[in-house]
């Protein structure tokens, strides 16, 4: 691999750029006229904001974001879920898209079983999820990989182009977390296999440019197989 | 004696580390970790959080909680030490939290805590310089906000002179004025020190010649650190 093909790395404390022709953005901060890093991972500039993108640590949950987790726990007026973040997260009943008695919560969907939902908002008592729009619900079938969720975006690529190429070659249907928990469904056990290699294979290659490229040849070389 | 007489009896210059090895993401079930090794003296750190902090009582609402846990592993030394808590891993546990926790920016997680946990596996003095630079390298890779790295390195003095990174045999030097053991933690790029310790005796003046000595030392650590965060970017998690 030749260095232009790597993107930069940056360690906490490290000056990215001097003077005032760029803005600090996330992962970074303004020291006198220079920005520093304060955070470990990959430079991203876009126009003149300069931004430090992490590729590890823990998921942070944010409002809106779709997550994928697994029921841990029933009580009378909802579902304790595991979605991977620090606590866990809560579907109440009211949040499910049909009515639904508080005595028959286990019908519906029993411990173990796995939940497409998304953050509806994060209070001092916990995360509250809903599962009250299009998309979201119990997951039937198909297979569950897990990645970093600070390498989702990455998975999903720009304006979804990564992740459309992923689903359009291999056959599949794939739902992404923002806590990196992915779905994929498809019509066979080998077209999902493939699709969980390419993901695996552009979490693994996240620091590379041009990635979209790389992994269409890569696709291509395993179809042939 | 002068100086240019003086031997350290495993050949090193006066102001020559041993050899330093680092490594990171050595534990795949932990959000962080870290390996850094002075010559035998291995250190590894694992750390986890932001998470839940449990017992709740000791939660801080105006920002996250650094907790730290060294370790010495029952066979890091020759003659087998008692695992668990003793006195001197929970002094060491709490001056690597004052070491480590300036350079943290932890006040976008109140009422969270960050686990470090801080194993040596093998121990020939400098364990909590190693456990200090392993740690901060260990923060990084889990993706906490830090505003700089911190390096660390023991200064000792052998008689009357001064020399950079002690190991065992030269912290129980008996000749002259005996051994004085001094270890330093410096933020990275800035003049700030984290830690300080002094166990033995020393004038003044030579403890400023320390400072700078163990300054100079720390930014040849500082790159080795660099070095092992910037190529383990991409491997696995």
């Amino acid at each position: 691999m030749t260095e232009e093909e790597k993107r930069k790395v940056v360690i906490p404390g490290e000056v990215i750029a001097k003077g005032d022709d760029y803005l600090p953005g996330e992962g970074t901060e303004k020291r006198e006229k220079e920005i520093v890093a304060i955070k470990y991972g990959l430079i991203e500039e876009q126009d003149r904001l300069i931004k430090v993108i992490p590729l590890s640590g823990v998921y942070i949950p944010r409002r809106g974001n779709v997550v994928i987790g697994t029921v841990e726990n029933i009580t009378y007026y909802g579902w304790v879920m595991n979605i991977g973040a620090s606590e866990n997260a809560f579907i109440p009943v009211s949040e499910f898209p049909k009515y639904i008695d508080n005595e028959d919560l286990e019908e519906v969907i029993s411990i173990g079983e796995v939940v497409v939902a998304k953050v509806l908002g994060i209070t001092k008592r916990g995360i509250d999820l809903t599962m009250k729009s299009s998309g979201l619900g119990r997951v039937e079938e198909g297979i569950i990989i897990k990645i970093n969720s600070n390498k989702v975006p990455r998975v999903i690529g720009k304006g979804g182009s990564m992740i459309n190429l992923i689903k359009t070659e291999t056959n599949t249907n794939i739902t992404v977390g923002q806590n990196g928990i992915i779905w994929i469904k498809g019509s066979k056990i080998e077209e999902e296999l493939l699709a969980k290699k390419a993901i695996v294979f552009v979490s693994e290659k996240s620091y590379i440019h041009g990635l979209t490229d790389k992994l269409k040849e890569w696709i291509e070389e395993q179809k042939k197989k | 004696m002068t100086t240019k007489e003086f031997k350290r009896e495993d050949g090193r210059k006066l102001d020559e580390t041993r050899e330093i090895k680092a490594e990171v993401g050595i534990i795949p079930n932990a959000d962080g970790s870290a390996m850094f090794a002075f010559g035998d003296t291995i250190a590894i750190a694992a750390v986890y959080g932001p998470r839940q902090m449990y017992p709740q009582h000791q939660k801080n609402p105006e920002k996250s909680v650094l907790r730290c846990n060294y370790s010495m592993l029952s066979f890091s030394v020759n003659d087998r030490i008692r695992p668990g808590p003793n006195r001197r891993s929970m002094e060491i546990s709490k001056i690597t939290e004052w070491a480590l926790e300036p350079v943290l920016m932890i006040e976008q997680f109140p009422n969270m805590v960050i686990d470090v946990y801080i194993a040596i596996l093998q121990a020939n003095a400098s364990t909590r310089c190693a456990g200090i630079n392993a740690a901060a390298m260990a923060l990084a890779h889990a993706g906490i906000p830090m505003k700089d790295l911190v390096s660390s390195v023991s200064i000792g003095k052998l008689d009357k002179h001064l020399v950079v990174d002690l190991n065992k045999k030269e912290e129980d030097y008996e000749e002259g004025e005996g051994a004085t053991d001094m270890p330093f933690a410096f933020f990275s790029n800035e003049d700030k020190i984290t830690l300080m310790q002094l166990d033995g005796n020393i004038s003044t003046k030579q403890y400023k010649e320390a400072i700078e000595l163990a300054k100079k030392a720390c930014k040849k650590i500082y790159e080795v650190q660099k070095e092992a965060l910037k190529k383990t970017i991409g491997e696995g998690d």
